[in-house]
């Protein structure tokens, strides 16, 4: 007898121990343990990718201090449905060979759920195909459209800053609107400036625009006078530059210097304090398209971005003394925002690839999603999802942003 | 095309290469005294420029102490780089030389990248950004200042070479290292005293063109090679031949840019300058393969 109840201490004991292991290999905790979970709970991975150094770094910087004043008050408040978030970032140093294999050991080493960034078009476009073998949702911070479209081949990827098309739109109709017909462009040689080159001389004729002379530059260009003089020699009654702040500030100072009177419109790429300081006096007078953010205090309490502008620039602006909050910035906080709204909407306890698989069918899924850079709305024929009405015009008066009422 | 037009085009031309043929300087020096390519030249240029941003903008030194300080700091960045890293290699075949020298570079230019941090910025202009009109083209005054700046660094050197002791030794050694050293010339001293020169310029460089160029961490790349060029094209003989290497370098981008036709449009601007690298490396082999021979 004293056998028996030995063997069935034995047994119960086995059961026991058998149980527990199943459990913890299961990964599932709900119901399991009665202390507080939040501590417990796996922690949920998430890959950024941003050029803090190179060619972007003035983008990139913005955006992983942005992605860190996230995560950090995202777990402080408990993290998502309990699970911690865990940023693993590394530095594309705007070099789209480096990027990726940086996203390759994102997914292979560091089994991240879901990638944001990169911030340049040319590292996000370097990426596509890995994210797409690999089977993983990436938000990219990049201009370029070419990311999301054709979005039959881009299952696995979305973005979330304007596309280029958007904000020629903008501009062009601006244009047309006070009777502005001839244009001559210059844009960079890299792949941002090249996407607003094409959408430009492609649009233009919608809007009764004609393009009479398309010069372009390298961005580590020093002068671009050469190129203005050409223009100069032209009819055009506007230029149009597509390029990052530190050649569009040059532009603006060669034109000066040239003493051409024609309006300059810029692309969003020079929505950045940089721009102005650096141009000086000749920044006065630039005219350009980019999210609210930046002229957050004349956006209407009306405006659906309001709240969320508002929020953000104090937030960036209490944690980064003396930084001022950029549009850049607001993109990473679209797509880690995004990430962070899939996350919350998963099931628990899934491997790995189907978590990866269903974090990309919720972020295709986000409806009203009111973020910086304007309001969303993703779907399986649109992963961009950016609503009408996202942009603003800016005029730059007296070396400020000032909002153009048209 | 106008009158006005192509004087436009020679004077855009004419600005970018005295800032090539500035920095084709100082790669001509160092090279004539070590036969180092010296690919660390353009991050002087950078430290010039961000050097004289931060004491004329940030610590509010009037603009010319804060200048020659600039000039100052890089010259002694340039004395330690030979110091530090091409000294004590003394035993290192030129190519590996060469290759510590881009060491070098991206060391100087990661620590320049965490000291000012990553955007762009401009130096104050020497004397204001209203541009100034000649015959029917318009220059900007700080355009002026730079080419100003590569007509006097130029003499300058010219006589320092010609009439110096130091600058005789300089040449001496330059020509026959080991003769010049049985006559008393120290190479060890007379590379230092090139590497510090070619900083100096380098800092000038970079300390006059910044506030027309904008000025940030990453610069030395592009104005490297662009000076590389302009060295190149002059054959890496005189300083002199170097700045003709810059301003032709810089004229035929210029003016590749008012062709606007085929191949020669803005979009093939850096490739030109490269092309015209290549040819005139092609009918200079010959000479340099026989000159190689005679010794």
């Amino acid at each position: 007898m004293r056998n028996y109840l030995k063997y069935a201490v034995v047994l119960t004991l086995l059961a026991a121990l058998l149980a527990l292991g199943g459990i913890s290999c299961s990964g599932s905790e709900e119901g399991a343990t009665p202390t507080p979970a939040a501590t417990e709970k796996p922690a949920y991975k998430v890959g950024a990718l941003f050029s803090i150094t190179g060619a972007n770094s003035n983008l990139g910087l913005p955006e992983k201090e942005t992605v860190d004043m996230m995560v950090e008050k995202i777990n402080a408040a408990g993290g998502v449905n309990g699970h911690p978030l865990e940023l693993i970032f590394y530095d594309t140093e705007t070099d789209p060979a480096k990027c990726a294999t940086l996203a390759t050991r994102l997914i292979e080493q560091d089994n991240v759920l879901a990638i944001i960034g990169p911030t340049g078009s040319p590292e996000s476009l370097a990426i596509i195909e890995t994210v797409t073998t690999a089977k993983i949702p990436l938000i990219s911070c990049a201009a370029n459209i070419g990311i999301v479209t054709p979005v039959s081949e881009r299952y696995w990827v979305f973005k979330t800053p304007q596309a280029d098309k958007e904000v020629a739109a903008e501009i062009l109709r601006y244009m047309q609107a006070k009777g502005i017909t001839k244009v001559a462009i210059i844009t960079d040689t890299n792949a941002f400036g090249a996407g607003g080159r094409t959408v430009l001389k492609r649009d233009a004729v919608n809007y009764g625009i004609t393009i009479v002379d398309d010069q372009t530059f390298a961005s580590e260009d020093t002068s671009m006078q050469s190129q203005l003089t050409h223009i100069k020699g032209t009819d055009a009654q506007a230029v149009i530059c597509w390029s990052t702040d530190k050649p569009a500030a040059i532009v603006a100072q060669d034109m000066k210097t040239l003493q051409m009177t024609i309006p300059l419109f810029c692309s969003h790429g020079i929505a950045n304090a940089a721009f102005i300081t650096n141009a000086g006096a000749a920044a006065n007078g630039v005219i350009f398209p980019a999210g609210k953010l930046l002229v957050v205090n004349e956006v209407p309490a009306t405006d659906p971005q309001k709240d969320v502008l508002t929020q953000y620039k104090a937030d960036y602006e209490t944690k980064y003394a003396g930084k001022k909050a950029s549009t850049f910035g607001g993109h990473a906080y679209d797509s880690l925002s995004m990430v962070v709204i899939a996350l919350g909407k998963i099931q628990e306890g899934l491997t790995t690839a189907a978590t990866r698989q269903a974090v990309r069918d919720q972020v295709e899924k986000i409806q009203n999603f009111v973020g910086i850079s304007g309001v969303f709305t993703m779907s399986a024929t649109d992963h961009l999802g950016m609503q009408p009405g996202s942009l603003a015009l800016i005029k730059i008066v007296d070396g400020k942003w000032t909002w153009l009422q048209q | 095309m106008s009158a006005d037009q192509f004087l436009q085009y020679l004077v855009s031309g004419v600005t970018q290469g005295s800032i090539y043929g500035l920095i084709g300087l100082g790669f001509t020096i160092i090279y004539a005294v070590t036969k180092i390519i010296n690919f660390a030249q353009g991050e002087f240029v950078m430290l010039g420029g961000l050097l004289s941003f931060t004491l004329a903008h940030s610590a509010g030194l009037p603009l010319a102490p804060a200048l020659i300080v600039a000039v100052i700091i890089a010259s002694l960045i340039g004395a330690f780089m030979y110091l530090l890293a091409i000294r004590t290699a003394k035993s290192a075949s030129v190519v590996s030389l060469i290759i510590i020298t881009i060491g070098a570079a991206i060391f100087i230019r990661g620590i320049a990248g965490e000291l000012w941090g990553v955007d762009a910025v401009r130096p104050p202009y020497f004397s204001g950004s209203t541009s100034l009109s000649f015959l029917g083209a318009y220059i900007h005054p700080q355009a002026l200042w730079i080419i100003g700046t590569t007509v006097v660094v130029t003499i300058i050197l010219h006589l320092f070479l010609t009439y110096t002791m130091v600058g005789k030794a300089l040449k001496a050694c330059a020509i026959n290292p080991v003769a010049s050293s049985m006559v008393g010339v120290n190479p060890k001293i007379m590379a230092l005293i090139a590497f510090v020169m070619a900083a100096a310029i380098g800092g000038i460089g970079g300390v006059v063109m910044a506030p027309f160029t904008l000025t940030a961490y990453n610069v030395g790349v592009m104005l490297g090679l662009k000076g590389f060029v302009a060295a190149a094209i002059g054959g890496f003989k005189s300083p002199l031949a170097a700045v003709f290497g810059g301003l032709l370098l810089g004229i035929v981008e210029s003016l590749a840019v008012a062709a606007n036709w085929g191949p020669f449009t803005s979009a093939y601007k850096d490739a030109i300058a490269l092309i015209v690298l290549m040819l005139i490396l092609l009918v200079r082999s010959g000479k340099l393969a026989e000159e190689e021979r005679t010794g």
